[in-house]
């Protein structure tokens, strides 16, 4: 009733090329945006920003770099972990070597660090396929983090732990403790929203099509003309570039204190693999969702066992952990294309209602 | 048989031009098999040429040499007077050959519009930083290209199908949809293999029509594999018979048909 | 030059100077190498025949190591098990009996969960006795390992109908995320029945040192780790001769050829799956028990499974040869690199240099160790 598309005639091709092309759409996101603005900072405290609403954005950011290589060109990587260790480290380098960097460009530059290492580490990708690649690419997640944790260089000859130094963006400190919850959420969400708009126009211009044709056969896609070589690297850079920005966002505003072989260790890969499975592969709304559902999930099982139950804090973090396995594989069951496809079936039937036949 | 195709074949007078394509004495072994054993042919230009010869005679091996996915031991292609033995499949691309597959070799996961745009992918400048902010000349390029696919789209009559996922497409619009990226990267040389499998009688008529069309309108030049020799004895100017990897016949259709090592190969031995 | 020196020249100059110690090193690192190959045989055997990525395989060791202490201190009379173990069987029964319930009255329920629910319940049923009568340890521990047997065919049973079943013919990935989650759900429900702390597993393995004397010197070598050796290797030939000879075998390249092929001339595709997944399981228990007898059972054991990793792209995920061989070297060449090219990284290598080792390999023979020449079709 209220979901239709009906009356909305395009008359050109840009209007049909446009980014959210039905009218409800783009009422939706304006009005998304403005609470996420306008509205969210004024009521969020300390608690619902660090605990749900930046995980939810930094994740959310991982998720959509890693929705590029995974989804979009399809090459299966579980090294996540250590490219956003990169991003975080080579944010900690560049902060502690240029003290006057503004913080912006300082994560940006991590990006792209962490978009070289990826490079590197997606050559293997021209040689081999599938899963051997993704257990290849297990050998990024375990080599950088014993780097970071071993050399004493990347952690300036301290402990192995890094914290981050105070900085200011516009005015406000937005990293180290002594930040407010309010400026680091909306600091976060700056970074997701641009990143968001971009990975969406490059997944459906050429770029996206080369990579999903790359995906969908490879053979095909290089006889009409996509060059394998340069498209899987293409999308290990800017997936890694995602994720490094995401590490680099960990490491100076949600996190402030870490150390690799725990912030970044190969659970976080796997972390942020589910979100893609579950929000839906080659989706970046799917990002979104995937990495809301598993950051909220435990959270949620959490309050519920240790609030409501009075189990113990020991108990409930096993069965926190069986019933996260248990929710897995009842979503793979239920939606095998995560949840972008029932929002998809959702949207379709929405547009069909009140009268579907 | 197929009566719209063959008037269409009558009207159009068409004028061959020199030599396209030269392929001369190609050999291609797998380990110890050998798919073609000393193959010469040539295509010229705006012709079509059918590749026949019973199953296993090397017909798709020879479609892979000519596109750069199989690498031949032996001899060498000319095409558009570059001498090559070897290349990798996104040049010949690039050189103006396009083909479709036996089985559809389509993006699955793409809508009908995405597949026929991916077959502008090498039109296509801009680079990726552009793209991401979708603004200025990689949107103007964007939809230049689409206005191209639009046209396309309409002449293979699947307008209707344009936003749907391929992987939910029945094979006959499959095959027209894979026809229709070919046909997006305006190439020169058109490699169809087995465009008309599995299809029933209309179907057929259908893209006898478009492969004719193609032909005729864009000026195309086509190298076809078929199995149907109605088809192929209607549509083709030219028929190069294989056959267990060797060469036994080159002429036009009705020389071949004539021919007594084609019928004892092929059309006698192997269809009674 | 020094970077020259250290890692082409000194080390070799260790292993000549100390022929020994280097007999020793490679010794140690064949050894590790075994289990590496009868981990890597686990995940290729349900690989071929069920195209699924087990990334629980090591999970299901720890599981299985965790099942065999627990049973051995519940037998022998600790309590720190028993509350656990006995709140999850009398919900394990209830579960099953409620399903034999359903499906006396609906029909709905598929035959064999609540069965394998309620063989895991004998199995504790029967260890309770054995408790309560009181008996020396060389009775207990055969028990034990046939507890824990029967505990991961049941197991095998469970997933066969609750993931694989449910999620035939998706995507390969959609497999290898489940069986993700269920190694969170096998750890969550491993702890939660025995416990979390760090056990020590004895079941009466020799401990002793052998001392080989040689011409040039003494070689020392742990008796632990010939046992586990040699269950392996005794292990791997088993299977090999399983799955290369028998029906069943013959049934499972089968099925791993092609699914709905192989369930045309009529072969049990569920079944074949119950018995991948419970000789997978097995395997689990050996490595399981021959790494926490060495170092303790503790969650670091489900680990043992990313050592296994490179060994599949060395030797291929569906090559059994591969996965023996592919372990061998994989073994060797970590313990080498480990011990003397120690000055060059500074330790702690092991978590990666097995995947530069496979990488590296992978460059010059991309079909892998004994895969065929991959001939592209379209």
């Amino acid at each position: 009733m209220f979901y239709r598309e009906s009356g909305q005639f395009k008359s050109s091709y840009a209007k049909d090329q446009a980014i959210f092309p039905i009218r409800q759409d783009q009422i939706a996101i304006v009005l998304i945006l403005a609470v996420a603005f306008l509205v969210v900072p004024w009521f969020v405290n300390d608690y619902w920003s660090k605990s749900v609403l930046q995980p939810f954005l930094v994740f959310s950011i991982a998720a959509i770099g890693l929705n590029i290589l995974v989804g979009y060109c399809g090459q299966i990587s579980l090294g996540t972990g250590g490219f956003m260790a990169v991003g975080a480290y080579a944010s900690y380098k560049i902060m502690t070597s240029f003290p006057d960097m503004p913080i912006v460009l300082v994560i940006i530059l991590s990006g792209f660090c962490a978009a070289g290492v990826g490079i590197l580490f997606g050559l293997p990708s021209l040689r081999i396929k599938g899963f051997y690649l993704a257990v290849a690419t297990l050998a990024s997640q375990f080599f950088l983090i014993w780097m970071f944790n071993k050399v004493p260089w990347f952690h300036n000859y301290t402990m192995s732990q890094i914290t981050v130094p105070p900085r200011e963006f516009l005015g406000v400190t937005v990293t180290s403790s002594s930040a407010g919850p309010a400026a680091q959420y909306l600091f976060c969400l700056g970074f997701v929203v641009v990143g968001a708009w971009l990975a969406k126009n490059l997944v459906r211009g050429r770029t996206g099509r080369s990579w999903m044709a790359i995906r969908d056969m490879d053979i095909a896609a290089e006889l009409i003309g996509i060059r394998p070589l340069q498209t899987k690297l293409l999308a290990f850079a800017i997936s890694s570039f995602y994720i490094g920005i995401s590490g680099a966002l960990i490491f100076c505003v949600y996190l402030g204190t870490v150390e690799a072989s725990e912030a970044f260790d190969i659970n976080q890969s796997f972390l942020v693999l589910f979100m893609i499975i579950i929000g839906g592969l080659g989706s970046i709304l799917g990002s979104f969702l995937g990495a809301g559902f598993m950051i909220l999930m435990p959270i949620v099982l959490k309050n519920i066992m240790v609030g409501s139950f009075g189990m113990a804090a020991v108990t409930a973090k096993h069965i926190e952990i069986s019933l996260m396995g248990v929710l897995i594989v009842f979503f793979l069951i239920v939606e095998p294309h995560g949840f972008a496809r029932l929002w998809q079936i959702l949207k379709e039937k929405l547009r069909l209602w009140p009268f579907p036949y | 048989m197929n009566e719209p195709a063959a008037q269409a074949a009558g009207s159009h007078d068409k004028v061959i031009g020199d030599v396209m394509l030269d392929v001369n004495a190609i050999t291609l072994r797998f380990g110890g098999v050998v798919a073609l054993n000393n193959i010469s042919f040539n295509v010229r230009k705006h012709e079509i040429l059918a590749i026949i010869g019973p199953n296993g005679a090397g017909k798709t091996s020879m479609l892979n040499v000519i596109n750069g996915f199989y690498h031949p031991q032996e001899g060498e292609i000319t095409f558009k007077g570059n001498v090559r033995s070897q290349m990798r499949p996104h040049i010949a691309a690039s050189q103006g050959i396009a083909r479709t597959f036996q089985n559809v070799a389509l993006f699955k996961g793409m809508s009908t519009l995405d597949n026929i745009m991916s077959g502008r992918l090498m039109k296509m400048k801009r680079n990726f930083l552009w793209q991401a902010l979708h603004f200025g000349p990689a949107r103007k390029e964007e939809l230049e290209h689409r206005a191209f696919v639009e046209k396309i789209i309409d002449f293979l009559e699947i307008q209707s199908i344009r936003k749907t996922p391929v992987g939910r497409l029945p094979y006959g619009l499959q095959k027209r949809v894979e026809l229709g990226r070919a046909l997006a990267m305006e190439p020169e040389l058109l490699l169809l293999d087995e465009p008309m499998a599995g299809m029933n009688t209309e179907e057929k008529e259908d893209m006898c029509r478009f492969i004719l069309d193609v032909n005729d309108e864009f000026g195309t030049t086509i190298c076809l594999i078929e199995h149907d020799m109605g088809v192929v004895m209607d549509i083709s100017d030219r028929v190069v018979v294989l056959d267990y990897g060797r060469k036994i016949g080159d002429g036009t259709p009705n020389e071949v048909r004539n021919n007594q090592e084609v019928i004892d190969a092929y059309l006698g031995v192997s269809h009674d | 030059m020094e970077l020259l020196q250290a890692l082409f020249v000194s080390p070799f100059m260790d292993m000549w100077n100390e022929p020994a110690f280097f007999i020793e090193t490679f010794t140690k690192g064949l050894l590790t190498g075994v289990l590496y190959s009868l981990v890597a045989l686990g995940f290729v055997l349900i690989f071929k025949a069920s195209g699924v990525f087990n990334f629980a395989q090591g999970v299901m060791a720890l599981f299985a190591a965790l099942t065999l202490v627990g049973l051995l201190e519940f037998m022998q009379g600790k309590d720190m098990t028993a509350n656990h173990l006995v709140g999850m069987t009398v919900v394990a029964a209830v579960v099953a009996i409620g399903m034999l319930g359903l499906k006396k009255v609906n029909k709905i329920s598929s035959v064999q969960a609540p069965y394998a629910l309620l063989g895991f319940c004998a199995v504790v049923g029967f260890a309770w006795i054995l408790r309560t009568i009181g008996l020396p340890n060389y009775i207990l521990i055969p028990f034990a390992i046939v507890g824990t047997i029967i505990t991961m065919i049941a197991l095998a049973y469970l997933i066969e109908i609750a993931v694989l079943r449910p999620l035939v013919n998706q995507e390969l990935i959609i497999l290898f995320m489940s069986t993700l989650g269920l190694a969170y759900v096998l750890e969550g429900v491993g702890d939660l029945l025995w416990g979390s702390d760090v056990k020590i597993l004895d079941i009466g393995l020799p401990t002793d040192i052998y001392i080989a004397e040689f011409p040039f010197g003494d070689v020392y070598i742990e008796q632990l780790d010939m046992v586990a050796a040699v269950v392996a290797a005794a292990m791997v030939i088993i299977l090999a001769i399983f799955f290369n000879k028998t029906r069943i075998g013959r049934a499972l390249r089968a099925v791993a050829d092609d699914h709905q092929a192989a369930m045309s001339v009529g072969i049990p595709l569920k079944t074949i799956w119950v018995i991948v997944w419970s000789v997978a399981g097995i395997v689990a228990m050996v490595a399981g028990v021959m790494w926490g007898s060495s170092s303790g059972v503790q969650f670091s054991l489900s680990l043992i499974a990313l050592k296994a990793l490179p060994v599949l792209i060395l030797g291929g995920f569906t090559s059994i040869p591969g996965a023996i061989v592919g372990g061998l070297i994989i073994g060797v060449s970590e313990k080498l690199a480990e011990v003397f090219w120690y000055d060059l990284h500074g330790g702690a290598i092991e978590n990666w240099f097995a995947y530069f080792v496979a990488l590296a390999f992978l460059l010059f023979r991309p079909q892998g160790l004994f895969g065929e020449k991959i001939i592209e079709r379209i």
